[in-house]
């Protein structure tokens, strides 16, 4: 929004939306009634916490800390810095537009999140070591607007491992993310949420994909009360591609919320979704997802998969795919289950004589694997399996 | 010495008795074979042994060693000394070999220390390629490769009687020579009896019975020495089937055959 005092503009704007409402089927089944703004504050100076590093033995290029969506710390590594690698604080937060479909929390993040996380790598600069982003959020009644915005040049390559921690004390975390990768670029980003679960989430990411550009994301969700994200991605350049992954495990009462869009607006585009989530105790998933072929997605390929095991009877996950084909010559796909653990797989384990408590545990590590080996880091890797050992240590323990 | 006994075993599926008092007895190192025609309740038989759920026990008794083995849940079952090798390995996606085997290792509070060389020297014995070890199990894997596990397992975890469903089904003739020759040394080895549920006769070759047994209609209806198996062989199972055509009931209209559905009645 141009003029010198464009925040307040946003936030005038902001003031003028109304809370999205669960009548709208953008957010049926969600939690966003249960959200009162007034009980929350924005951050609106640097905060003095530090956030934490679980990839500490991740030899990276980059580090940068973001804590209430202020960048608190970057260090980059001299070599990259000098091949061309710019990772930073932004400095074009004023340029940043509404998303499609904006809400009233898309107004809020361009009215209150500070100069972002910025990182660009330039044409032909393959980065081999990841950029590591370390996003905290204090808790306590903040509301806090984080924004990441990346541009891979072309024939460029990078990848990107995100944390997301909180404490606890309540709050709600805004992460807005925007990803470009150029021509024939490379770009892969996976995202651990291990937020603390009394903080809300609502975040959006953004995504366009040149022609012959590849991007892979990956979202590990394990905390939060409600935590929801939204993702947009526009296969925009002939021979494009897209893998969205994602793992999520709701337990207690948390409800995780993925609305995935996957775009095909040129020819050969190709987008292959596998989300895999499981669900304990009262919580709630839900997965909504479309699949949009434009007309101009001629020999386009997309699949979209989301299955759930439900490993509660209280528990619910909802999984509503969707396809709308605007051209006929394109191979789509889609699936979706919710299913108790698998009786069969049960069984067979029994029958080697594997107690019930840790045939189920290796059923469910086993289904998240699928999914995890996709991560190209070992480390996060690692760290997405200790997450989900740590929710089936919960699990056993609630059954003793 | 162990004895799995199996008395006047009664048991249902989906409200239909399959099982209609099967009397068996089986013995360490004695391989017993029971053949019959299809839907004559063997692998009906297999399941129940081991629990499986959807499977009901009207009545009758199973014990191993005296250990009423139907009180016991199936974990439970295979830990007392039961094994069974399956018609369709279930694939288990994400979980490794090694895994399950360490799992039920620790549950028996057997040291697994030693079980990746244990898995290594089972895979070259029954000649199962060693990089399926790491493979999830049985994801990916032809008809024969699963069988050759179900083997390795079996190998593996040194039950005290195995119930081998169909394990000559989707086999090649190397591989079901492999699979016998294996399980025809652990009676040797370590006094393994065997209760072999077979529809053809191509399996005893190698794995010779000491008994066999055909089941039909729910019951043991005969029993003899080896000599009974090339007996099928030669008459196939027409004698025992023919009374599961005109008793068993059809739930089609009169003027469908049940011994051969698809004829066109109006021929």
């Amino acid at each position: 929004m141009p003029g010198a005092d464009w925040r307040q503009a946003w936030a005038a704007s902001a003031a003028e939306q109304a809370m999205p409402s669960t009548e709208s089927e953008e957010w049926r089944y969600s939690r966003v009634g249960e959200l009162d703004l007034e009980q929350l504050t924005p951050q609106n100076q640097p905060p003095t916490a530090s956030a934490t590093d679980p990839f500490d033995s991740i030899e990276r290029a980059a580090t940068v800390s973001v804590v209430n969506g202020w960048v608190t710390s970057v260090s980059l590594d001299e070599g990259w810095a000098a091949k061309g690698l710019q990772v930073g604080p932004s400095t074009t937060s004023a340029d940043r537009e509404l998303p499609v479909d904006p809400t009233v929390f898309d107004h809020l993040s361009l009215a209150f999140a500070p100069d972002g996380v910025s990182i660009q790598v330039p044409d032909g600069l393959l980065v081999e070591a990841p950029v590591v982003i370390l996003n905290h959020h204090t808790g306590g009644g903040v509301a806090s607007f984080s924004h990441v915005s990346v541009q891979v040049g072309a024939n460029a390559s990078l990848s990107i491992v995100e944390h997301q921690s909180s404490a606890s004390g309540g709050g709600l975390a805004v992460p807005v993310v925007d990803l470009a990768v150029a021509s024939a670029g490379r770009l892969e980003m996976v995202t651990v949420q291990d937020l603390a679960h009394d903080t809300w989430q609502l975040g959006r990411q953004h995504s366009t994909v040149a022609d012959q550009a590849n991007l892979s994301v990956g979202c590990a969700s394990f905390g939060g009360a409600y935590a929801r994200l939204r993702t947009d991605t526009n296969l925009t350049g002939r021979g494009a591609n897209g893998d969205l992954l994602a793992v999520y495990y709701a337990d207690g009462t948390q409800v995780h919320d993925f609305r995935t869009f996957q775009h095909h607006s040129a020819k050969d585009t190709t987008s292959d979704l596998l989300f895999k989530g499981a669900v304990d105790d009262q919580s709630n998933s839900i997965y909504t997802g479309l699949i949009h072929i434009h007309p101009d997605g001629a020999g386009s390929n997309a699949h979209q998969t989301n299955r759930n095991v439900k490993l509660s009877e209280d528990a619910w996950a909802w999984s509503v795919p969707n396809l709308e084909i605007e051209n006929n010559d394109v191979r789509c796909s889609h699936a979706s289950t919710v299913s108790p653990v698998d009786e069969d797989q049960q069984f067979y384990l029994h029958a080697r004589g594997v107690p019930p408590t840790v045939s189920d545990r290796l059923i469910v590590s086993g289904f998240f694997e699928e999914v995890i080996a996709r991560f190209s880091s070992v480390v996060v890797q690692d760290e997405v399996r200790r997450l989900v050992d740590a929710k089936l240590d919960r699990r056993g323990g609630a059954a003793s | 010495m162990s004895e799995l006994v199996i008395k006047g075993l009664t048991a249902t599926v989906a409200g239909n008795d399959i099982l209609r008092g099967v009397d068996l007895t089986i013995g360490s190192g004695e391989v017993h074979a029971v053949m019959g025609p299809n839907g004559a309740g063997k692998s009906t038989l297999s399941h129940v042994l081991l629990g499986k759920p959807g499977y009901e026990v009207t009545g009758g008794s199973v014990t191993l060693d005296g250990k009423d083995v139907l009180a016991l849940p199936t974990w439970e079952r295979a830990q007392a000394g039961l094994f069974l090798a399956m018609q369709y390995p279930t694939e288990v996606p994400g979980v490794s070999l090694f895994d399950v085997m360490e799992a039920s290792f620790d549950a028996s509070e057997r040291s697994s220390s030693q079980l990746q060389e244990l898995l290594e020297s089972e895979a070259k014995r029954i000649g199962f390629d060693e990089k399926f070890l790491l493979r999830p199990l049985n994801v990916d894997l032809s008809g024969g490769e699963k069988k050759r596990n179900e083997t390795l397992q079996l190998g593996v975890l040194a039950p005290k009687i195995a119930v081998l469903d169909e394990l000559d089904s989707g086999l090649d003739v190397d591989a079901l020579r492999d699979v016998s020759r294996r399980v025809e040394a652990l009676t040797e080895d370590t006094n393994l009896g065997v209760l072999v549920i077979t529809h053809y006769t191509r399996l005893l070759a190698e794995l010779r019975p000491d008994y066999v047994h055909v089941l039909a209609q729910g019951r043991i209806v005969e029993t003899g020495g080896p000599e009974l198996a090339n007996q099928l062989e030669d008459t196939g199972y027409a004698e025992y089937a023919e009374e599961v055509v005109t008793t068993s009931a059809t739930p089609f209209a009169s003027g469908i055959d049940p011994a051969d559905p698809f004829a066109d009645p109006l021929a």
